[in-house]
């Protein structure tokens, strides 16, 4: 099933949840939500299920317009973050609901639920309660009872945050492949980027209720149009610095009072033409430490990440994290010196905080 | 100092009849002193002289100065009780009262007013929701003359007022309908208790769950039978039993509104009997023994429902097992 959001507005009063965003989803299409808290990811989910009516614009559910269509009628499935697993029913009774709803048979009931049983590996447990189930249990409950009815839609809100980080990652998986086999178009919202980045086959990055950037984790992650994205996506962070870029002789710099980096033409005309300094972005896998490097800085503390370092470097007053390899055994104090990969830096206008690069 | 607290200690599974252990439990007793004494004082002793009274034949009509002509009497109180020609009226009026104010005001119409207030806009519903606590908030003696004066005879009262300008006939209410009245004027203040429970009931119902409803198909009635129903069941049964037992003693509004009458009981109470016997008869005849016996009995009464209640609705059970599950 096709979504389509197109300038959906909705407003609290004076308080915007979400405004203008405009957004078409693929039949069978993954999209992850990503935004920090209060960035209007949620909303636009419920609004979506049809718990709130949008205040203005249009969603369709293939040709159908929904925005008025009660959640009931839209055949959606949904997960939420604290489960909602009704306590007072069995697991099978939790699964069977949206069925007993659609007056499925009892017979056929029996049978569909036992197959999503078996296919969530919970079989076993539908007699239990869910207060006698573990997190992980309980989720697969919650995603039981969202695929049960075949739906059209499949919605998750943030569905992974309240389980601990090992199951964490095996749920991740699950889901990703639950998806791609069954083919349902399935909307995540997440403030955590590497969910996104690892299940969505497109992120929509979304801050303070409008829309920063629809696209798949790859151009997201190398070509992104705002600062915004940039520094959401990817972890650790990007790096941003205050440059000037100048040019000259043909040759770009971005410099400032303790960097002095040649950038490729490519990359250097754009922000070389801007009228004063600029914001130079780069990821910190792009930063070496090389004893051939051309800028030499102090560390200022490291932080071992086990597989790698993540070593914070001061170069006059900035400072650049960067990762690297543990046999090296930096220490906080060592002056070194650092070679930057400029065919991967970034710039942005820091007025509109919009990508000098792509638009 | 250390050898104190160790001995102290040690002596604590010896029972607390043992001199030190008592040392040691005087601290809890101490801080439950002041509530222990107010408990004794104004409910343990009262009762206790109370099923004194009605073992006696103390009454206005033998009252001197000396209390020790007052006799004791054995169960013969409880025997003319039984033999009353209209204690079994008064009983099988306590009945009526009870479960109709009970089931069609303190609790079906407490819970539609707060499914209602809870679905429609919050600040409405709070609007709402305080308009039905007026009655309770209202002195009891404000609020029925309020009533007496809208039930009252043509041409005074407010409904036959509206009678009349519609050209209907006019009624006097009390008398052709006194127990239409004495069930609604104490049916809208019973109302807002049981509301108040079940709205905040319904309230910390988590709203994913109530979201999921909506989600896996349901209606917002199917939502409020299949979730939000069997989710209030303790409060609900909290509600009956809690309203039956303050049903089953209340009079003050019946005293008021038709004091027992018109006629002979015909909206007399129980606990309005205990009353009129024991502080508020014919001629200035307060038979305090015979009123205490009915009093004995509506605690009696009271008591065994109570159990009752408690073992049907498993009421252990009810509290042991988490009802609404954390995250």
């Amino acid at each position: 099933m096709k979504v389509t959001i197109d300038n959906l507005s909705k407003k609290f009063g004076d308080v915007i949840g979400v405004e203008n965003l405009t957004l078409h989803i693929e039949d069978g299409e993954f999209v992850a939500f990503l935004g920090p808290s209060g960035c209007g990811k949620t909303t636009t989910l419920l609004t979506l299920a049809g718990i709130y009516k949008p205040t203005d614009g249009v969603i369709r559910f293939g040709e159908r317009v929904v925005n008025t269509v009660q959640p009931k009628d839209r055949n959606i499935g949904m997960v939420f973050q604290s489960y909602a697993l009704y306590p007072h029913m069995t697991v099978f009774q939790n699964i069977a609901y949206p069925l007993k709803l659609k007056k499925v048979s009892k017979a056929d009931q029996h049978d569909r639920v036992r197959q999503v049983a078996n296919v969530m590996g919970i079989g076993e447990l539908l007699d239990r309660r869910p207060g006698q189930l573990s997190g992980g249990q309980q989720q697969r409950v919650a995603l039981g009872r969202a695929l049960v009815k075949e739906p059209d839609v499949l919605l998750f809100d943030e569905p992974l945050s309240n389980l601990d980080a090992r199951l964490r990652l095996t749920m991740r998986g699950e889901i990703k492949h639950l998806q791609k086999d069954l083919g349902i178009t399935s909307i995540y919202v997440t403030h955590d980027q590497v969910e996104a980045m690892t299940m969505a086959d497109r992120i929509a990055v979304m801050s303070g209720g409008h829309l920063q950037a629809f696209d798949s984790p790859d151009e997201l992650y190398d070509r992104p149009k705002t600062q915004f994205v940039a520094g959401f996506v990817g972890n650790p962070p990007m790096n941003f610095v205050d440059v000037s870029v100048q040019a000259s002789n043909g040759r770009f710099f971005a410099e400032t009072e303790s960097l002095r980096l040649e950038v490729q033409a490519a990359r250097g005309a754009p922000p070389a033409s801007y009228d004063g300094p600029v914001v130079m972005g780069i990821r910190p896998e792009d930063i070496q430490i090389a004893s051939n490097g051309s800028v030499s800085g102090e560390i200022f503390v490291v932080e071992p990440l086990g597989r790698e370092d993540l070593i914070d470097v001061r170069v006059g007053r900035h400072s650049f994290l960067l990762l690297a390899d543990t046999e090296d055994r930096h220490q906080a104090g060592e002056r070194v010196s650092l070679a930057f990969d400029m065919e991967q830096a970034q710039f942005f206008d820091p007025k509109t905080e919009k990508s000098l690069l792509w638009q | 100092m250390s050898e104190q607290a160790k001995s102290s200690d040690s002596s604590v599974p010896r029972g607390i009849l043992g001199s030190n252990a008592l040392k040691s439990y005087l601290g809890a007793y101490g801080f439950m002193a002041p509530a222990g004494i107010l408990v004794i004082v104004f409910f343990l002793i009262p009762v206790a002289i109370v099923l004194y009274l009605s073992l006696t034949n103390l009454a206005s009509s033998n009252f001197t100065s000396n209390l020790a002509i007052m006799e004791f009497i054995g169960l013969k109180n409880y025997q003319t009780l039984l033999n009353d020609q209209f204690a079994r009226k008064i009983f099988f009026n306590t009945i009526f009262y009870v479960l109709v104010t009970l089931s069609i005001f303190n609790v079906s119409l407490a819970l539609l007013v707060s499914l209602l207030t809870t679905h429609i806009d919050r600040s409405a519903g709070f609007v709402f929701r305080a308009l039905w606590i007026l009655p309770r908030i209202t002195s009891p003696v404000v609020y029925i003359l309020i009533w007496k004066r809208m039930i009252a005879e043509a041409p005074f009262g407010i409904i036959n007022q509206f009678n009349e300008a519609l050209g209907q006939p006019t009624y006097n209410y009390i008398s052709t309908n006194p127990w239409v009245f004495v069930v609604v004027v104490n049916g809208f203040i019973g109302v807002s208790f049981g509301m108040i429970i079940f709205t905040s009931a319904i309230e910390s119902i988590p709203k994913d769950l109530l979201n999921a409803s909506l989600v896996d198909g349901s209606s917002k009635l199917q939502r409020i039978r299949y979730v939000i129903m069997p989710l209030i069941r303790w409060p609900l049964l909290f509600v009956v039993t809690y309203q039956t037992l303050s049903l089953l003693t209340s009079f003050v509004e019946i005293q008021l509104l038709t004091d027992g009458g018109p006629g002979l009981y015909r909206t007399e109470v129980w606990s309005l009997t205990a009353y009129h016997r024991a502080l508020s008869n014919y001629f200035g005849n307060a038979q305090w023994g015979y009123g205490s016996a009915f009093a004995v009995l509506l605690v009696m009464i009271g008591v065994v429902l109570a159990v009752i209640y408690m073992r049907v609705f498993r009421f252990d059970e009810l509290i042991a097992e988490p009802r609404v599950e954390a995250l």
